[in-house]
């Protein structure tokens, strides 16, 4: 037992970065998710991760595989889609989904012309698919320093945020914090993005924001706990999904990601606020 | 509150809409502080609009709107449907204790004293051992309480009721009204949109009749009356999708209730009685320039 769950990890260090990674991934990006669940925006973090792309091609065209440029990249392009697609919402009829929508679909477009300019099917693979397995020092930092960015803004933004999420016309009532929490929240998820894209690809990067929080949430009645489960069940499935990886010797970001699908189709199953639960044998009410 | 005889809230030829298209047309009054006014009318009649760009939220496309002697957080505006999202995992405490922004801001931790408030709000609006419940457990009428408990603790010296009373029953209509006329007493300044005109008679001293028009605005009493109630539905016919451009400066056609022995002044009990309704007599047009609004 002990050799299958822990030597993988004492024997080799690139199992090592990997699970580190995982835990900051954990950390910084699923709270993340969390509050793209809270605002309904699932889908938008899906659609925000096409949109980094074109940044991250861009880079990638100029620099080839550099982590700084392609990272740079990514941000950028994905800031511009965020405060466009603001700026449309704002000064157009067309709603939020449907602007950032248009600009994503251009964005990914263009990111997968920009990235076959340079040609090697290889490469797209590596953007798309990321590689977790084979984390540098540069990158476990930058993963790292993105997930500690993450969590003190989170910590700044918290009450703001939850309130914009809960009652946004209240907060507009009472303080000018409602932008603040809406722009710095959609950072958040763009660097959170790039983040997860130099693990498990932009594809993917979403998968371990995503799917933890709304496992959790089918568990948890409170915020706090709803965070704390969502980051244990992202870190374990990272975990899982690594060894998964390691003795099946398949690609190690779907294996996390598919560990994180488990996870999310137990707790539907089994969780409270599943689908089984409404269907149960009926238990005596209580007084009233 | 505020003994001051300045009016609070001064509306100077307003003219509020969408698209160009007026909802609130060339309304002048002044409303004093201390104020307790019902906002009547029928549907369509520009109630919710007024509220909204004395809110902030809408920006006038005529005239303008002169709020005097109001501190930064005076205001307390309870939109008609919030725009609250019911399945957010948050407890009643929290929503009510969100009413503190003003003195806790983004990052303050709230005291033992402003705990004790927050369930003292709570206990209010009749909600005491509430506290612990997720806001989605709670039913239409206990939402409405505790975003009353909210507004209680937000402390404005004005206060903006976009229809309470929409789809609640009886007796939690009675408890809000209670507690609409203990804000009254303390001589907060309090506007609120109220279809029931028997309530209005009931509780309301003063009574402002929207028909997109101003129709009159005085005494309750001498507001409902028959013939300006037929007025009023009269005017809320259908928005004309072609209007041509309005080119109004003053409407005559305003009724002022009792104009001669109304003046703004406050009787010693802090209960204040409305001025007329100006009529736009002495309008200055447009500020800024900008096209004109459509007649609708």
């Amino acid at each position: 037992m002990t050799d299958f769950l822990i030597s993988p990890f004492t024997e080799f260090a690139f199992m090592r970065r990997a699970l580190a990674g995982c835990l900051a991934l954990a950390l910084g990006a699923t709270p993340v998710g969390v509050f793209l669940l809270l605002r309904r925006m699932s889908l938008m973090g899906d659609a925000m991760s096409h949109a980094i792309l074109p940044g991250a091609a861009l880079g990638y065209l100029a620099f080839g595989l550099s982590l700084g440029a392609m990272t740079v990249g990514g941000i950028v392009a994905g800031l511009v889609v965020v405060f466009a697609a603001g700026l449309v919402t704002r000064a157009s009829v067309l709603k939020e989904d449907a602007s950032l929508a248009a600009f994503y679909l251009v964005s990914l477009a263009a990111g997968v012309m920009i990235v076959s300019l340079r040609g090697r099917n290889l490469d797209l693979l590596h953007v798309l698919f990321g590689s977790v397995l084979a984390l540098d020092d540069a990158s476990l930092l930058l993963i790292a320093s993105i997930a500690s960015v993450t969590l003190v803004c989170l910590a700044v933004l918290f009450r703001a945020l939850v309130m914009e999420c809960f009652d946004p016309a209240f907060l507009r009532g009472v303080s000018r914090w409602s932008p603040v929490a809406h722009y710095g929240f959609l950072m958040l998820v763009v660097i959170n993005l790039v983040s997860g894209f130099h693990a498990l690809g932009t594809l993917m990067a979403v998968g371990i924001m995503i799917l933890p929080s709304a496992a959790a949430r089918l568990w948890a009645k409170g915020l706090p706990m709803l965070l704390l489960l969502a980051v244990l069940f992202a870190f374990g499935s990272g975990a899982a999904g690594l060894l998964l990886s390691f003795h099946a010797d398949v690609p190690a970001g779907p294996a996390i990601v598919l560990v994180c699908g488990v996870v999310y189709f137990v707790s539907l199953l089994a969780a409270p606020g599943g689908v089984l639960a409404g269907r149960l044998p009926v238990r005596r009410h209580l007084e009233s | 509150m505020n003994d001051a005889v300045l009016p609070m809230i001064h509306l100077d030829n307003l003219t509020l809409g969408y698209d160009r298209h007026p909802a609130v047309h060339h309304l002048s009054a002044e409303i004093p502080a201390g104020a307790l006014v019902a906002v009547v009318g029928p549907n369509g009649a520009g109630k919710s609009t007024l509220l909204k760009g004395l809110a902030g939220e809408l920006r006038p496309i005529g005239g303008r709107i002169v709020l005097s002697g109001l501190p930064p957080s005076g205001l307390a505006y309870l939109p008609q449907r919030g725009e609250i999202d019911h399945s957010f995992p948050v407890s009643v405490f929290d929503v009510v204790a969100m009413g503190l922004w003003h003195e806790i801001g983004a990052f303050g931790g709230l005291s033992r004293d402003q705990r004790a408030r927050v369930r003292a709000a709570l206990d209010a609006v009749g909600m005491a051992g509430f506290e612990s419940r997720p806001i989605g457990s709670l039913s239409g009428g206990q939402l409405q309480r505790a975003r009353f408990a909210r507004l209680m603790l937000q402390d404005a010296p004005l206060i903006l009721l976009d229809e309470p009373f929409a789809a609640i029953d009886s007796r939690t209509v009675e408890d809000l009204i209670r507690l609409i006329l203990a804000w009254h007493a303390e001589g907060r300044t309090i506007l609120t949109v109220v279809h029931d005109l028997d309530q209005v008679r009931r509780h309301f001293p003063t009574a402002l009749l929207l028909s997109r028009e101003p129709v009159a605005f005085g005494p309750t009493v001498e507001v409902l009356t028959p013939e300006r109630l037929a007025r009023a539905r009269k005017l809320s016919e259908a928005f004309d999708e072609h209007a041509p451009e309005c080119h109004i400066e003053a409407l005559p056609a305003v009724e002022i209730a009792a104009a001669a022995a109304l003046h703004a002044h406050a009787h010693g009990d802090g209960r204040t009685v409305a001025p007329p309704l100006h009529a736009g007599a002495d309008a200055h047009g447009h500020p800024r320039p900008r096209r004109g609004h459509l007649q609708h």
